[in-house]
């Protein structure tokens, strides 16, 4: 069964078209990196998928009523807004919210989940901080670890690990791709196409408003694509450690 | 060059429209005054009282409202004015008179154009009223008629009195709790009429705000409000407190028209009347009940 | 959390005992609570059922309102400088009920002057909200919010200047102050259904407050109709505010002060911060009241100038800590 399914989706603002004729389904058991220049609409896609925006066509998540769809696809914005100067778990434990009926407070199976997902970003001794004398990059894991306690199928994360240190930015993939391998999936907007290469199951390129290429990442990472979509040069190999990427240099 | 020349010529015209009047002041100075002119409530009423036809020029817009003036319909028979220096001074006075409570800018103004401003100070006892005729009248050379209209004023207010052994304690009571003591103008005329005040219970000497709940507890005989005015207020819903409304059904419930005290004129006799009347209907009542 | 609950709950109690106990008119405290309870048909019982009873039950209604429907108005621009006094809300609803009064449609018909005040309050809250967009930065929102209440207080001086009536004229400083001074049950009444409504809606937008913390799309990706939460703090801000202020005037800094001393106590979650704000609402506004019947008991002083001298200082330690922040 598919957790998203896009299918012609067209984003129009301003008179500016951003988006035109996308179609994307996103199966049980993936990491999907969404790869593109800057301006390519990644962002767009992402927040029109889940129907935060307007947008021609159609989308399964879109389609849904608000509280089944937060139950179905958690959402982490570019932005890490952190409006309050609230602690660690109070911020994670917001993704419990769709599962709360009005007024209820939080059970036990809430507690568990909000544990799991602090202990999976490595955030078990920063519980009682207050988020906002966090670094970025721990903001970061905390805004992560919110999303995945929300507990759902699909995630979507626009660039998830941007400001995270290597051993966070490693992990972090790596959560996403056990996620997969219990049947979730996660759709993650990504610009480093190293960890890319390494962690996603499949990588979807936007180019022009369009998806211009879509598939296992050593077909979507062609010198053809590079070239065409972000103007550099790059070396791909597969080694005994995984596949390895490294761009080299820019192209006139 | 031409600024100063323009300013010469401006402060020459002013000074041209001055002298005239300024020379007539001075060249007789025990000359009636010929146009007068009023811009307080109370001058007002003092003048039209003791002007001869034609002396008086000009009285004040509040002059003309039958809220605060008795002598509304007299009025009529005069122009009126919004005491605004521009206006009082084209209306060419050679006397105007103010009360202490018209704006200051005014009468500062007046006077610096060179105009003759007499300011009286409002009354606060019945003898305040005869001094204030006698003063008004001195001010327009009438003062053989303001002389008469004292005594006339006297002997009625004379006729008045009357003894009075039990004095029922009276509350005045205004708009935002508003009340007057002993040392003002209606405390002297309840005085007169046989009251004692209320207000000189509750720490009041000339006039100040009596907390509801405190004119409550001070339980007076009887209540003396003002008349309504047009369009609401919320200073006058005090006045409909569900305290005040159960107080006056309780006991006697007076009415005195703002009009009738706030100006020291022989107006202030209606007041009197007004408030003796009521002290007979409360002697009634309390016999009635003693019976 | 619950420990706060019940120290503010005590503290609201014990000011409420007070204010009913104190006034300008000494009165032995054991005899007015007997005449209170058992309706004595006595002047003291007059005095503590119709004078002071309203009092206290209006300063609690219209300090918990404003509490409240500060916090809600943080949680929802998430700014800590937003108070329905400062930006405007307040000030247009006395335009309203200034209206109502002139125009004699308070007189024709009883919920006319809530009702004109509730529109003003909605008027001015959908201005502002419109100026400062929908998170306002600090600079627009304050801004929109002087440019809503200059107008608001200019139009009202104008109304009450044109009136017939002289004492009129003399009454723009309370709608600008605000004061209890002389209320009755009339007042209480008038106030309180409308204020139930304001609260139910107020009360109710705590978690979606609280998922506005991550900002509008994680909370709308939450499951949160960021339209109904719109809706229900606007609604919900006009009613009580539109309430308080044709009762009593502008009672500025209630809705700033309270929630900004509160919320390092509930750990600054917007939805704690609701009930925690509207009870030390209750608290502040019942004190404020008692001050002003002692200190200066026949000058009647206004309520929004004790408010305002406790609040300004805060208010400018806010604005500094706020740039501080953006730098």
């Amino acid at each position: 069964m598919s957790l998203l399914a896009i299918s012609d989706l067209s984003v129009t603002r301003r008179g500016r078209s951003i988006l035109r004729d996308v179609s994307l389904t996103i199966d049980a058991g993936e990491v999907v990196g969404l790869i593109g220049g800057n301006g390519a609409g990644k962002t767009t896609l992402m927040r029109a998928a889940l129907g935060l925006i307007g947008f021609d066509g159609r989308s399964s998540l879109a389609d849904m009523p608000l509280r089944v769809r937060a139950k179905q696809a958690a959402w982490l914005p570019q932005a890490r807004e952190l409006a309050w100067p609230v602690d660690v778990q109070t911020v994670v434990t917001l993704g419990r919210i769709p599962h709360l009926a009005a007024g209820q407070r939080p059970t036990q199976a809430d507690q568990a989940a909000v544990d799991t997902a602090l202990h999976e970003m490595g955030l078990d001794a920063m519980r009682h901080r207050t988020v906002t004398r966090l670094s970025g990059g721990e903001q970061a894991r905390v805004l992560i670890a919110r999303t995945l306690a929300q507990g759902t199928p699909l995630v979507m994360a626009d660039e998830p690990i941007a400001g995270l240190d290597p051993g966070h930015q490693i992990s972090t993939m790596k959560i996403f791709a056990g996620m997969a391998k219990q049947g979730k999936s996660a759709l993650v907007s990504l610009h480093d196409l190293g960890l890319a290469a390494r962690h996603c199951t499949r990588l979807v390129l936007l180019g022009e408003g369009r998806i211009v290429a879509d598939g296992p990442p050593q077909s979507v990472l062609s010198t053809d694509n590079l070239r065409r979509h972000f103007a550099i040069t790059a070396h791909f190999e597969h080694t005994p450690h995984g596949p390895i990427f490294q761009p080299l240099e820019v192209l006139e | 060059m031409i600024r100063a020349h323009l300013r010469n010529m401006v402060l020459g015209g002013v000074i041209g429209l001055i002298a005239p009047l300024v020379a007539t002041a001075q060249d007789a100075p025990d000359v009636r005054p010929k146009r007068v002119v009023s811009i307080n409530l109370c001058t007002d009423q003092l003048a039209m009282m003791l002007a001869d036809p034609g002396q008086l020029v000009s009285v004040s817009v509040l002059a003309r409202e039958p809220e605060s003036s008795a002598m509304a319909d007299e009025a009529l028979g005069w122009p009126i004015n919004h005491a605004r220096a521009e206006e009082i001074f084209l209306l060419k006075p050679d006397l105007v008179v103010a009360g202490a409570f018209s704006s200051q800018a005014t009468v500062q103004m007046l006077r610096k154009l060179g105009l003759p401003v007499e300011v009286f100070e409002p009354a606060l006892s019945l003898e305040d009223v005869s001094a204030a005729m006698t003063r008004m009248g001195a001010a327009l050379h009438q003062d053989a008629r303001a002389a008469d209209q004292v005594a006339g004023f006297e002997a009625r207010l004379a006729a008045l009195r009357e003894q009075v052994v039990n004095r029922p304690r009276a509350a005045i009571y205004y708009a935002n709790g508003y009340s007057v003591g002993d040392q003002s103008l209606s405390g002297h005329i309840l005085a007169t009429a046989g009251f004692d005040n209320i207000a000189r219970e509750a720490g009041i000497p000339v006039a100040g705000n009596i907390p509801l709940e405190v004119l409550a507890l001070l339980d007076p005989d009887v209540i003396i409000t003002g008349q309504r005015y047009p369009a609401a207020s919320r200073s006058e819903e005090i006045l409909d407190h569900p305290v005040v409304r159960h107080l006056q059904d309780a006991r006697l419930r007076g009415t005195i028209a703002d009009r009738d005290w706030i100006c020291g004129t022989p107006h202030v006799l209606r007041a009197v009347e007004g408030l003796i009347g009521l002290r007979h209907d409360y002697e009634a009542v309390a016999r009635g009940a003693g019976e | 959390m619950r420990r706060l609950a019940l120290i503010l709950i005590a503290l609201v109690v014990v000011l409420f005992v007070a204010a009913l106990l104190l006034g300008p008119a000494d009165t032995d405290p054991w005899q007015s609570l007997v005449a209170l309870i058992t309706r004595e048909e006595s002047l003291l019982g007059l005095v503590m059922y119709e004078i002071r009873l309203p009092r206290a039950l209006l300063a609690v209604m219209i300090g918990a309102s404003l509490g409240l429907s500060g916090a809600a108005m943080q949680g929802y621009l998430r700014n800590p400088l937003a108070d329905p006094g400062l930006i405007g809300v307040s000030a247009s609803a006395a335009l309203g009920a200034v209206l109502a009064i002139q125009t004699g449609l308070a007189a024709a018909f009883a919920l006319g002057l809530p009702l004109s005040a509730l529109a003003g309050a909605l008027v001015g809250v959908l201005l502002v909200l419109a100026l400062a967009g929908p998170r306002g930065s600090s600079l627009t929102l304050i801004l929109a919010g002087i440019v809503v209440s200059s107008l608001a207080a200019a139009l009202t001086s104008l109304v009450l200047n044109l009136s017939p009536n002289p004492f009129a004229a003399n009454e723009i400083v309370f709608w600008m102050m605000g004061s209890l001074a002389d209320r009755s049950m009339v007042h209480v009444g008038l106030a309180l259904p409308f204020m139930v409504m304001g609260w139910l809606l107020l009360g109710g937008v705590g978690r979606g407050l609280d998922a506005l913390t991550l900002g509008e799309d994680a909370a709308e990706a939450m499951g949160i109709n960021l339209m109904v939460l719109r809706l229900m703090v606007v609604i919900g801000t006009a009613a009580v505010v539109g309430a308080s202020t044709a009762v009593a005037g502008v009672i500025g800094f209630v809705g700033l002060v309270v929630p900004h001393i509160l919320r390092p106590f509930v750990g600054a979650r917007p939805s704690a911060l609701l009930w925690s704000s509207a009870l030390g609402g209750a608290a502040m506004l019942l004190a404020a009241d008692i001050t002003v019947r002692l200190v200066l008991p026949s000058k009647d002083l206004k309520l929004g100038v004790l408010t305002a001298i406790i609040g300004a200082p805060l208010f400018l330690h806010l604005i500094h800590k706020v740039r501080k922040m953006s730098v």
